[in-house]
């Protein structure tokens, strides 16, 4: 898993019938400073979720699948929980 | 799933039995604002989507499972279309850039 913010939820009526009712969060992964790090994911919310929400974004088709409970279905991302706090002790100091 | 926006359209006759009668598109990734960036692919399509429009695609070995049993050899197809208003800041893409033959 990676931790992520949720920027936006998208939506799209032309879609696989495996995406009906669920909710589409465009989610940006974080580093540690909360800085942007690579591309933006569209995952399925496992986590009813919402915009500013800090998530954990699963990117594996199986683990997707069983949020949507639906397996061999192309869906490769999903936000599994809402992260209410973290605490990172640095080893180095 | 990543975002995309399909920037054209790829022919081939002679290709996996598995592949005949799907249609295969060029696209580019998009950023969450809605531009393009990086260097065209190519992913199969399983929703119907078009030049000029945004879109969602399945990698992996996902991008076999629009067909599922059929064992289509895809890493990449496009499950979703993105509606036009998303991407508020964007403008209209009408998509005529030219063709390589």
């Amino acid at each position: 898993m990676i931790i992520g913010r949720v920027i936006d939820e998208l939506v799209s009526t032309q879609k696989g019938e495996y995406f009906h009712g669920q909710k589409l969060l465009l989610v940006q992964p974080l580093d540690l400073n909360e800085t942007d790090m690579d591309e933006a994911v569209l995952a399925i919310d496992g986590a009813d979720a919402g915009i500013g929400d800090r998530v954990l974004l699963v990117q594996d088709g199986f683990a997707a699948m069983h949020v949507l409970g639906q397996f061999q279905v192309p869906v490769d991302a999903a936000v599994i929980g809402v992260i209410d706090q973290i605490d990172f002790f640095d080893r180095q100091n | 799933m990543k975002l995309a926006r399909v920037v054209g359209t790829v022919v081939s006759t002679v290709k996996d039995e598995n592949m005949q009668g799907k249609k295969i598109l060029l696209v580019r990734a998009l950023d969450a604002s809605g531009q393009v960036t990086g260097e065209p692919f190519v992913a199969l399509d399983s929703v119907g989507a078009g030049v000029g429009e945004d879109v969602f695609y399945a990698r992996g070995k996902e991008g076999s499972f629009p067909w599922h049993p059929q064992p289509v050899p895809s890493d990449a197809s496009i499950v979703g279309i993105l509606d036009p208003f998303n991407f508020p800041t964007r403008e209209s893409h009408t998509g005529t850039e030219g063709t390589q033959k």
